[in-house]
């Protein structure tokens, strides 16, 4: 059976001048975790890739994930909505549990996860469509079809992902003709349209210009509290702007994990802290 | 001293490079001239309208112009989804193995058969053994076999040039392998498929070899009624009035041909509409 | 490892099963080009059989008399891989030599815009069906060379080899070009930093750096032209003849299998079966040509990707 979509259609816009509100602890979500990781490891082929990693990212809060390049942060972004299974001959040990349930076990619906794991990748990589069809594809292939309904729900995914303004006149376009800031924001919408409980972003302002970046900057500000957001960022700077937790990479070990500003301020273990201060990477 | 010497030696072969590029125009203008100087004469709407005759002056080409359309249209129809059903199945679902290897192996192979090895194979398979008879169905599944490599190789190509980020970005939304390929990889490669496949079927309604060997009527008054109704095709019709000794049975064969190549010539102009099309999608 | 598509073992769903069905639907599409292989096979060598069973194979393979359609029949097919090398080598003099001189042009001096215009062109020559080229052949070469070959008989092996040549020139050029372009700049740069001129880098670095993929390009044009069949049949005659006279009219194996084909010789006969054995006989060879071809070319990329 597919769901029908619900959407959170009484969550109140915020204005994007005034968004920068991540000192705010949302008070009731701060203990369950959203996303329990235990002893995962994981290999491309002959090659491991993970080492044992154990954390529980919580629901609500926007975590970065940081470190060098090869450090494992995307692969393990990947692991959680099971992206990595697009890859011959990739394994895992360990175990994932979202929302209640192992990711890898044998009774996972990948569709079912991945409606609930929402994703953004380092491109933007819009369907060479137009934006109506790229925002109401995923809500389409999971059972809506009542026109007015999907004309809804994209309205509502661009205004949350803070484009509405910008496209409402013309979303019959293609995609193609947006910004390259805007199309990562359309990238956005498209993956909210699903109404995900996570939501996990690769680099997602890495090939932006500035401006486009600290739009979607805000954007992760705006979205925090109603969405679990995972980030993977080589910034160090987006990192301490936009994450409550931060989780620091090093040749596929998850060497420390914490609170940001704890992280960025008095760092735990000296290679977290030489990461950090800029010394390698 | 010695590097005018050398630029005399470059000049040289460039003038060898033209001289062999215009031996090429030259033939493929002397081909036009030559037929369109013989043919036109004889293009008209009673040429396309009227059937074979003993006399050259009342023969027309009604029956082979319409059993080529019905053929190129029935072959399409079997060939367009096999072909890129198998364009598919190689790029989306076929891990790297010995046996995606052998299919790939084997379509490269094929598409150097000689069209007149796929007429035996469709005389035994589909006349003979399935008992179809000479017919448009017979000649249609024959050509589909034959076009079929063509139409894998231009559908892989096209396949292959849509974007993986795109695969990734419906799978992160939940689509299925089928609702992925059904939803984004077809339709985004579907411009370069048409593109190749146009090509193909324009391949198809020139083919002369394998329908003779079908045994493909040249002599026939009636237009085909149905699938299983025998047929004639242009190449088949023009191929007779060649073989004949009266020279004004020549000139009709060249009637023919221009309507052959005009047909042609608007399949070639679509494709490359399209093959715009596709280009530009991709551009941005 | 689990595929992506088959999500659970416990219970299939019926999402999955349709995922599944529609992956073994593509797997039979895949599957079709396999059968066609079979089917030509299993056909030439079933009915190829039955003609071994009256004629020997060393008949077939070396008589010098090719007669399957009289009274006093002869099963020799060397007159008919007589034909079908001469008219193959003429088409061969005029494309190679040709082919690959146009490549090198259109990639190391044609201007951009003369490389987009004539491209397409040749193209255009490539997509020409093959009964339009056999009267070029038969009503406007041939009578264009008797005019300066007085000797030259109506049918014959220069004119539609010559014609032939003409039409896989075209997929020589493109070939060999694709293989041209196939070269690393640096071995262009290098050479060109040693101080050798133009021709001395395309010569002297260039062609024999893409001499795999210009072979492989070369064999499949000669599988090409052994297998054509309209422009023969047309242009050629129906005189199987061990001959190397281009002069002479001389009938290719193709051209054969279409003239019974046209005929009344009555199915199931041995003379009918011979075109199964000639069949087989073209397709062995062409197969080992293309296969050859697909080897040199697999071999060649290879060096410069791997």
């Amino acid at each position: 059976m597919r769901h029908s979509v619900a959407h959170n259609l009484d969550i109140p816009m915020i204005n994007t001048a005034s968004s920068n509100k991540q000192s705010e602890q949302p008070q009731s979500q701060t203990s369950t975790p959203c996303i329990a990781v235990r002893d995962l490891n994981f290999y491309y082929g002959d090659t491991q890739a993970l080492f044992d990693i154990s954390l529980d990212i919580e629901a609500g809060l926007v975590t970065a994930l940081i470190g060098p390049s090869g450090c494992g942060k995307s692969t393990f972004l990947r692991t959680i909505n099971r992206m990595n299974d697009l890859i011959a001959g990739t394994r895992h040990e360990g175990e994932i549990v979202v929302s209640g349930h192992e990711i890898y076990g044998k009774k996972t619906d990948l569709v079912s996860l991945r409606k609930k794991v929402g994703m953004v990748f380092q491109r933007s990589n819009p369907f060479p469509k137009s934006i109506f069809e790229n925002v109401a594809y995923g809500p389409k292939i999971h059972g809506t079809k009542n026109k007015s309904r999907l004309a809804e729900i994209v309205e509502k995914s661009l205004l949350r992902a803070d484009l509405w303004h910008e496209v409402k006149d013309r979303l019959g376009d293609s995609a193609l003709a947006l910004s390259g800031g805007q199309q990562q924001r359309l990238c956005i919408a498209r993956a909210l349209a699903v109404d995900p409980e996570i939501l996990l972003m690769d680099e997602p302002a890495s090939a932006l210009d500035p401006r486009s970046t600290a739009k979607i900057e805000n954007l992760i500000a705006e979205l925090r509290g109603d969405y679990t957001i995972v980030i993977v960022t080589h910034n160090m700077q987006q990192a301490g702007r936009v994450s409550d937790k931060t989780a620091f990479f090093c040749d596929g070990k998850l060497v420390e994990y914490g609170d940001t500003e704890a992280i960025f301020t008095k760092p735990q273990q000296q290679q977290t802290e030489d990461y950090i201060r800029g010394r390698f990477g | 001293m010695n590097s005018a010497a050398k630029s005399k030696g470059e000049i040289a072969f460039h003038l060898l490079g033209i001289a062999a590029v215009s031996i090429a125009l030259l033939a493929l203008c002397a081909l036009l001239i030559d037929i369109i100087s013989s043919g036109y004469s004889k293009v008209s709407l009673d040429f396309i309208t009227s059937y074979p005759s003993r006399r050259p002056a009342n023969a027309g080409i009604a029956a082979a112009l319409v059993g080529s359309l019905y053929l190129m249209l029935l072959t399409a129809c079997f060939s367009l989804p096999l072909g890129v059903g198998a364009a598919v199945y190689l790029e989306e679902y076929a891990t790297e193995n010995k046996f995606s290897k052998l299919i790939e192996l084997n379509i490269a192979n094929l598409a150097g058969v000689p069209s007149i090895i796929y007429g035996i194979l469709g005389l035994q398979l589909f006349v003979r053994y399935a008992n179809l008879e000479r017919s448009l169905l017979a000649g249609a599944f024959t050509m589909s076999l034959l076009i079929l490599p063509i139409i894998i190789i231009a559908s892989r190509e096209a396949i292959r040039r849509v974007p993986d980020s795109i695969r990734q970005a419906a799978f992160a939304l939940g689509a299925t392998r089928w609702e992925m390929i059904r939803d984004q990889v077809i339709p985004a490669a579907f411009p370069g498929i048409m593109t190749g496949c146009i090509l193909a079927f324009s391949r198809a309604i020139g083919e002369t070899a394998p329908l003779i060997t079908l045994g493909a009527l040249t002599y026939i008054a009636f237009l085909p009624d149905g699938l299983l109704s025998p047929f004639g095709a242009l190449p088949i019709q023009a191929f007779n009035w060649i073989s004949r000794p009266q020279a004004a049975f020549h000139d009709n064969a060249a009637g023919a041909i221009i309507i052959l190549l005009t047909v042609l010539l608007s399949m070639n102009i679509i494709a490359v509409v399209l093959r715009g099309r596709f280009q530009k999608k991709f551009a941005t | 490892m689990e595929q992506v598509q088959t999500i659970s073992h416990a219970g299939i769903s019926l999402a999955e099963l349709k995922e599944k069905c529609i992956h073994a639907i593509f797997l039979f599409c895949g599957c079709v080009s396999i059968f066609t292989t079979i089917g030509i096979v299993l056909v030439l060598a079933l009915e190829g059989a039955f003609f071994f069973q009256e004629v020997p194979l060393t008949e077939f393979l070396f008589g010098t008399e090719w007669t399957p359609l009289f009274f006093n029949k002869s099963f020799g097919i060397l007159p008919l891989v007589c034909g079908t090398l001469l008219t193959s080598a003429v088409a061969l003099c005029v494309a190679l030599p040709l082919g690959l001189i146009i490549a090198i042009y259109l990639s190391e001096f044609a201007s951009s815009r003369a490389r987009s215009v004539l491209k397409p062109t040749m193209e255009v020559l490539a997509g020409i069906p093959t009964v339009v080229y056999g009267y070029f052949a038969l009503l406007y070469v041939t009578p264009l060379l008797q005019k300066i070959f007085p000797e030259l008989l109506g049918f014959n092996a220069l004119s539609p080899g010559l014609v032939m040549g003409i039409m896989i020139l075209p997929m020589v050029a493109s070939l060999s070009e694709d293989a041209i372009y196939a070269v690393p700049g640096s071995l262009r740069q290098g050479a060109y930093a040693l101080g050798a001129g133009k021709l001395q880098t395309i010569f002297g670095v260039i062609l024999p750096a893409a001499f795999g993929g210009i072979a492989a390009s070369f064999i499949l044009a000669m599988s090409r032209a052994v297998g054509e069949t309209m422009i023969v049949a047309i242009a050629a005659g129906q005189q199987p003849q061990l001959t190397l006279n281009v002069f002479e009219p001389v009938e290719t194996m193709t051209a054969f299998i279409v003239q019974v084909s046209l005929g009344d010789t009555p199915h199931g006969t041995l003379a009918y079966r011979t075109i199964f054995a000639v069949g087989g006989a073209l397709f062995v060879l062409t197969f080992l040509l293309n296969s050859l071809s697909l080897w040199i070319r697999g071999r060649y990329q290879e060096r410069y990707t791997g």
